[in-house]
């Protein structure tokens, strides 16, 4: 075992490097957002820096080179191009794996660690000028990082004759302005009466607040030509560190408030009748009214200043801070909100019995906090697919590359929550279709423009929540499905008959059937024919649908139908025999009486009149081979299973059930038709039904 | 299997049909009375279903079934064991009827016998060794051949049928 720092490094690292994958591929499509530049270089930054803290040297050495770059690329230095994009995803990739502690060939490392050697050299030389000083405009928001901000008050007395010597005051103000942001007074109170005025004498003054980062040095420089002939004073009026807005003295005022010797309200009135300082202090003469307002803009700068670092160190910290938790535990957490349910199940049903109201009572305020608790233990595993989502986007261009395509790729709704595990199972199946969608379905860029449609093709996948379920869709605008090529396939590979009459989606369901491919070739991505019958066994397993629509010439849409959890689900308890099972509620429409006499009517059929509909049904008993005595009256549940109405025959239908879904292990993993089972209020076993997998089998023996 | 090699020379023994059988203590998790078996549907007659085992859902299988042996009737000494045994490497448990659990046998390697090839009327890759107990000779069982995935798959086609 690793130790724990080092298993946090890890963790923090695969965090930030598919955080660098995204921002890389953002960068890509805008070479000129800066922000991503940043982004790309503090992940770096922090991988170099940690990776050396922990030990992985290796990691810190190699991070270093493609650090030092994308300094240059935030400098200015270097423009992002396609080139670096490459680079650097193989770079990151490169870093996966020495943290993977892959055994990878040095080599490898050693190229691409030259170069990008070599992109930093070929632009160190020849020597670029400093960065260009930021222009005169520059307000505080693209000045570098704040905490090396400092305020200066700069006074600026020029002597009467500063002039004769044919300084240009304009150009040292300039000068100064292009330290950082500046705001400038000027001060006209010495200017005499146009009788006593020497013309080229200098009467004005100058009080300039620079908020910069340059050092006090610099200040100095801008002035040292005509240090004799002024007067210059530099002070610091905000050194930039936090604390300062912490050691604010209190005015007397709130501490007055805060002994409680007078009301907020008092000292309102009070203020309201008194005049400003500034006021009072022109009236008595003391100081001139351009004196008061200098002052103000100095004091409003300070403000502003710290209100904006106040903003931005809210936006480090998150308002919302998250806690990382072993997933481990909160499947522990998980399974124990499981049995909690069982055992509530089971005091209500003991309290119900009982009679005794106050246990009634007290069963019921249970079984809410249970509810409460089993719903928000459950959000916590929920997770945004997104994560996922970005993985696809490196897939596509990886892939779109490869195959010589041009593939756009959409997503829309990376916010939709899904329970992580099953997030985790997704990641196969959507792979296999994505890489579907552009091997056979996008068609080579020329044959897109002969058809008429853009170069470029775009595959599309999108998330959004549907009742109890999410829908996942991934679309091309490709070539579609032929059904015509399908079926002839299918007949060739003997999965039908030449005889077999199809609709065109029962022929589009037919590329999940096993050994099923169309592909002229066998390329690397797909074609062994492995492919759809693998995603169409993953989806089922998690108890998910998938559907299928496609326009020849237009594209193609996969449709996926998951559920949001696979641990607890509501349903419907039913009773075969004196053995339970449970069906999924979401798929039951209602439940309907059966009598012998509606059996022997049917003449052996297996159909319901469902208000004038004829619907199929399956009975239970039979197909489950339970024995024992078919009571007069059974029950068909009604449900509507992949699209179509399906009746299920039972004994009697105990009532609705919170289920708790347990695997029966790997022992049972051979059966399909029960997918689980679930421990009931008395300690009994529920059977869980795989309905779709019942239909499917219920369909086979009757053909 | 190499686990129960290296450790233990005790074997629990339970009676199936009247013939003495022995598994590995190590393997050995607990004895149960025999308690209500929820069968599952569409498999081999040999897995009799599951059982809830303090809030885990168990398969208990039928070694009468799988050995060929005459089914016995329940009595009060019928019971479930429940083992510990590796499929694909992960350990799982399952429970086995038994129509009685005798005693906990130390045997030494000497007292242990290797399978007899023919006569035991028994797969003998089932069989781990004979154990020499006075006059007396234990099956000692293989237990994770009996599980493992070819048996139980072909098991399943025959129930299929």
């Amino acid at each position: 075992m690793q130790d724990l720092p080092q298993q946090a490094f890890k963790e923090e690292a695969y965090e930030l490097l598919s955080e660098l994958e995204d921002s890389l591929l953002e960068l890509e499509e805008q070479p000129d957002d800066m922000d991503m530049v940043g982004k790309v270089f503090r992940a770096m930054h922090t991988i170099k820096g940690s990776g050396a803290m922990f030990g992985f040297s290796a990691i810190a050495e190699f991070t270093h080179e493609v650090e030092t770059v994308f300094d240059l690329v935030r400098n200015g230095e270097i423009s992002v191009t396609k080139q670096l994009v490459d680079l650097s995803l193989q770079a990151r990739d490169h870093i996966l794996s020495l943290l993977n502690e892959e055994e990878i060939s040095i080599v490898s490392g050693q190229t691409l660690m030259a170069q990008f050697k070599a992109l930093a050299e070929a632009n160190s030389t020849p020597p670029t000028p400093d960065p260009p000083p930021a222009s005169p405009t520059t307000t505080a928001e693209n000045i570098l990082a704040p905490s090396t901000l400092k305020t200066y008050r700069i006074t600026f007395k020029p002597n009467h004759d500063i002039l004769h010597n044919g300084t240009t005051i304009s150009n040292l103000l300039e000068e100064l302005m292009q330290l950082g942001t500046c705001r400038l007074v000027a001060h006209n109170a010495q200017i005499p009466p146009l009788d006593q005025l020497e013309s080229e004498d200098c009467y004005v003054s100058w009080d300039a607040i620079l908020t910069s980062d340059c050092g006090e040095d610099a200040i100095h420089d801008v002035f040292i030509f005509v240090e004799d002939e002024c007067e210059i004073n530099i002070a610091v009026i905000d050194t930039g560190s936090e604390s300062d807005e912490e050691q604010n003295i209190k005015r007397l005022g709130d501490i007055l408030i805060e002994r409680g010797e007078i009301s907020q309200a008092d000292i309102d009135e009070v203020l309201a009748k008194s005049k400003r300082i500034g006021e009072m202090l022109v009236d008595a003469n003391l100081i001139s009214q351009n004196q008061v307002e200098a002052a103000l803009v100095e004091q409003q700068e300070v403000r502003k200043i710290q209100e904006k670092r106040q903003q931005s160190r809210q936006a480090k910290t998150p308002p919302a801070s998250s806690l990382r938790v072993p997933a481990e535990r909160l499947d522990e957490l998980v399974n124990l909100v499981g049995e909690m349910v069982t055992v509530q199940s089971r005091l209500s049903q003991t309290a119900a019995l009982s009679g005794d109201a106050e246990l009634q009572s007290i069963a019921e305020e249970v079984e809410r906090l249970t509810e409460e608790l089993r719903d928000n233990t459950l959000n916590i595993r929920m997770l945004p697919i997104g994560s996922t989502f970005s993985k696809f986007k490196r897939l596509v261009r990886d892939i779109a590359s490869d195959l010589d395509k041009e593939v756009d790729f959409q997503t829309v709704g990376a916010e939709t929550e899904l329970d992580k595990t099953v997030i985790e199972q997704l990641n196969d199946p959507l792979v296999h279709i994505i890489r579907n969608s552009m091997d056979h379905g996008i068609e080579m860029p020329a044959d897109r423009e002969a058809a008429g449609k853009p170069r470029q093709g775009t595959v599309y996948l999108s998330a959004e929540h549907s009742g109890d379920s999410v829908v996942i869709e991934i679309r091309d605008d490709g070539k579609g499905l032929n059904a015509e090529v399908l079926r002839e396939k299918a007949i060739s590979k003997g999965i039908i008959s030449g005889e077999d009459t199809l609709s065109d989606n029962e022929i589009y369901q037919l590329i999940f059937a096993a050994g099923f491919s169309t592909a002229e070739k066998v390329s690397g991505l797909s074609g062994r024919g492995v492919g759809m019958d693998v995603v169409k066994r993953a989806i089922d397993g998690l108890r998910g649908t998938i559907e299928l629509d496609s326009n020849l010439g237009v594209g193609t849409t996969v449709r996926l139908r998951i559920p949001l959890t696979l641990a607890i689900i509501e349903s419907l308890l039913v009773n075969i025999g004196g053995n339970s099972f449970v069906l999924p509620l979401t798929a039951v429409e209602e439940c309907i009486e059966l009598t012998k006499a509606d059996i022997q009517e049917a003449h052996g059929r297996c159909l319901v009149n469902v208000r004038g509909h004829l619907v199929p049904y399956v009975p239970l008993r039979n197909t489950f081979n339970i024995p024992g005595e078919i009571p007069a009256i059974q029950q068909i549940v009604i449900t509507q299973v992949s699209g179509q109405q399906l009746g299920f025959v039972v004994d009697n239908v105990i009532g609705e059930h919170q289920t708790v879904i347990k695997s029966l292990g790997p022992l049972y993993r051979d059966v399909r038709t029960v997918s689980g089972g679930t421990i009931l209020g008395d300690g009994s076993i529920a059977l869980i039904i795989d309905l779709i997998q019942l239909m499917q089998q219920a369909a086979l023996t009757e053909s | 299997m190499s686990q129960d090699q290296v450790k233990t020379n005790q074997y629990l023994t339970f009676l199936l049909n009247g013939e003495v059988f022995g598994i590995a203590t190590n393997r050995v998790l607990e004895v149960l009375d025999y308690t209500a078996i929820t069968p599952v549907p569409q498999t081999s007659d040999f897995m009799l279903g599951v059982i809830n085992l303090r809030g885990s859902i168990v398969p208990v299988v039928n070694l009468h079934i799988k050995f060929g042996l005459p089914s016995s009737p329940r009595t009060v000494n019928s019971c479930i064991i429940i083992i510990s045994i590796l499929i694909d490497n992960e350990p799982t448990n399952v429970g086995v009827m038994a129509d009685s659990v005798r005693e906990v046998l130390d045997l030494d390697p000497e007292q242990i016998e290797a399978a007899p090839r023919m006569g035991t009327k028994l797969n003998s890759n089932f069989i781990r060794g004979m154990g020499k107990h006075g006059e007396n000779f234990i099956i000692l069982l293989n237990i994770d051949t009996i599980f493992s995935q070819q048996e139980l798959s072909t098991d399943d086609e025959e129930g299929a049928n």
